[in-house]
């Protein structure tokens, strides 16, 4: 599979990054060194390999259902740009 | 309507459900409901750098019960993956959720629509966390300047129930709905709450030519408070759906939001793009392996679900199937009726009194059945002194009402208001004389052989007595009267 420019445009969109013309030229560039990468990997046999979920071999990490304190509501908004009422405020979410 | 104009309808519906945990999915924060804002609040709900979230036991077990209680299958390697997309509710900008391998799948349901049964498919049920509430400026959220978050909601665990293509109507949608609210509620692991949100359902929509075995292209429509608005919002959008085709146009696969007050679906302009999630493997849980051990442990859990107790009731109460699927369509009315019905002689009676007043008082309170002053054990001796000739049918409704609003025993209630029966025979003998003497004219038409003219009399006496006389009485010695005259 190749990595075209505009599949970096759409990528880069949904993640709402501005890249520069340099820029997309050089992720188009690493992106595909990487693909070529995983392109080898896929000439292994895996035809006995069970496909891995996670990179640790753990499972059924759980904690019980107990509640505990939360954080202050004003170490909360600590971080927000614009509190008000003890809520986050965000701007216009849609445009009609 | 399953057909409109020359087209059939097609209906999946997306259900979610809060589970009733204390705490959250993957953090320790209380999931009670109506705190302030942002007071339910951690590092893991706000996915702050270097936080770790850690799966809620207790979520796991609820959703395979919800699983076995919609007849799924459930797999024995089940993991987590991140949902990409920007929303202010979503302080990660991902929703932990599971894609390629729910905890559930492939389940069924029966439900009954217009007194025939039908089976609508379960496509999978899976875990997720829920996100964060929006109170926007304004009335909605396009003519919004602003909207202020609250992350209180955010992280407690969802079931998300999809269902199969299966429904053919807006009805079926509804009752599909009901039944699964009733499943849900039976099993414990939700309270099922639409008006607090704990249940929220999205709907899928499309329409097809008649005899057609493709499905058309379907519309998504978000933003439905009640049962009720799902079924409005789904008889408009197929309205305008077959408008469309009929003029020769294309149903554009697109988000629609229902507008309550205006009865009318729009669309959600500019989400096009946001339908790329883009879903990967959640590298900070591991995954799940539900062993089939498990799995019957929680099975054997599982109570007596509402297709069950329908059939139950017909068979050991008697009750007609109309009764029987109404009372077991709420667990508290089944459980109320169940109590009252073991220790009366005719449960019939029970349950027209539960189906009749019990569930009009209910609703205009706007509670369930558990929480009612009135228990089962007033019902039942309520019962008894009609049985008794204490009191009146009649009466009785007076007698119900009391005990509803006060959770007094019957016999109080009768002996505080002086509702008891006038069965004495001078008493009863004395008012019907006084009537008979007030409407000669009924009388006369009475012996003219109309015989209405007795049931005006009846309706005087009982009248006069303050709806205290016992009837069969008051029917016998008038006769008496009538005929010596």
């Amino acid at each position: 599979m190749m990595i075209k420019r505009e599949d970096v445009e759409h990528v880069a969109m949904l993640a709402r990054l501005e890249l520069s013309e340099a820029d997309t030229e050089k992720f188009t560039r690493q992106l595909n060194d990487i693909l070529q990468a995983v392109d080898k990997l896929k000439k292994l046999d895996t035809a006995n390999v069970e496909p891995t979920a996670h990179a640790a071999p753990m499972k059924n990490v759980f904690r019980p259902d107990k509640a505990r304190l939360s954080w202050p509501q004003e170490a909360v908004l600590a971080n927000a740009p614009d509190p008000v009422d003890g809520f986050f405020r965000v701007p216009k979410i849609m445009e009609g | 309507m399953a057909y409109i104009g020359d087209y059939e309808i097609v209906i999946g519906l997306e259900v979610h459900a809060e589970l009733l945990t204390e705490s959250k999915l993957f953090c320790g924060c209380s999931t009670e409901f109506g705190a302030e804002p942002n007071t339910h609040v951690c590092p893991v709900c706000l996915g702050l750098p270097g936080v770790l979230p850690v799966l809620n036991e207790k979520a796991v077990r609820y959703a395979v019960k919800a699983g076995l209680a919609l007849n799924c299958q459930i797999a024995d390697f089940s993991k987590f993956d991140r949902k990409n997309y920007f929303y202010p509710d979503l302080p990660k900008a991902y929703q932990i959720s599971q894609y390629d391998l729910p905890l559930c799948r492939k389940g069924k349901m029966r439900v009954m629509v217009n007194g025939e049964v039908k089976e609508i498919g379960i496509t999978r049920v899976h875990l997720e966390e829920e996100a964060g509430k929006s109170v926007h400026s304004a009335e909605t959220i396009l003519g919004s300047d602003y909207s202020k978050e609250d992350y209180n909601r955010t992280g407690i665990p969802l079931i998300e129930i999809v269902s199969e293509p299966d429904m053919r109507s807006p009805e079926e949608a509804k009752a599909y709905l009901e039944r699964l609210k009733t499943i849900l509620q039976y099993t414990g692991v939700s309270d099922v709450k639409m008006e607090e949100g704990s249940l929220r359902c999205d709907a899928n929509i499309s329409l097809r030519p008649k005899e057609a075995t493709k499905f058309g292209t379907r519309t998504e429509l978000k933003n439905m408070n009640s049962f009720r608005a799902v079924q409005k919002a789904l008889e408009y959008e197929a309205g305008r759906q077959e408008e469309v085709l009929r003029q020769g146009g294309v149903i554009v696969q697109e988000t629609r939001t229902w507008d309550e007050s205006r009865g009318v679906t729009i669309s959600m302009r500019g989400k096009e793009e946001a339908n790329d999630y883009r879903y990967f493997p959640e590298p900070d849980l591991v995954p799940v392996v539900v062993e089939r051990s498990l799995v019957e442990e929680l099975r054997a859990e599982l109570p007596e679900l509402p297709n069950s107790r329908m059939e139950r009731y017909m068979r050991e109460f008697g009750l007609p199937e109309f009764d029987a699927d109404l009372i077991a369509s709420s667990k508290p009315l089944a459980d109320f009726f169940e109590e009252a019905a073991k220790q009366c002689r005719d449960p019939k009676a029970v349950a027209n009194w539960v189906m009749g007043d019990f569930t009009r008082l209910l609703k205009a309170e706007e509670i369930e059945a558990d929480r009612s002053k009135l228990r089962p054990r007033h019902l039942v001796e309520m019962l008894a002194l009609i049985d008794k000739g204490t009191i009146s049918g009649k009466i009785a409704k007076t007698v119900f009402e009391e005990m509803f609003a006060t959770g007094k025993d019957a016999a109080i209630v009768v002996k505080e208001k002086g509702l008891v029966q006038i069965s004495d025979e001078g008493e009863v003998t004395r008012i019907i004389d006084r009537i008979l003497a007030e409407n000669p004219q009924s009388v006369t038409d009475f012996k003219a052989g109309k015989e209405k003219a007795i049931t005006f009399l009846v309706g005087q006496v009982m009248r006069a007595s303050k709806g205290k006389a016992n009837p069969a009485l008051v029917n016998e010695i008038l006769r008496k009267k009538l005929a010596g005259l």
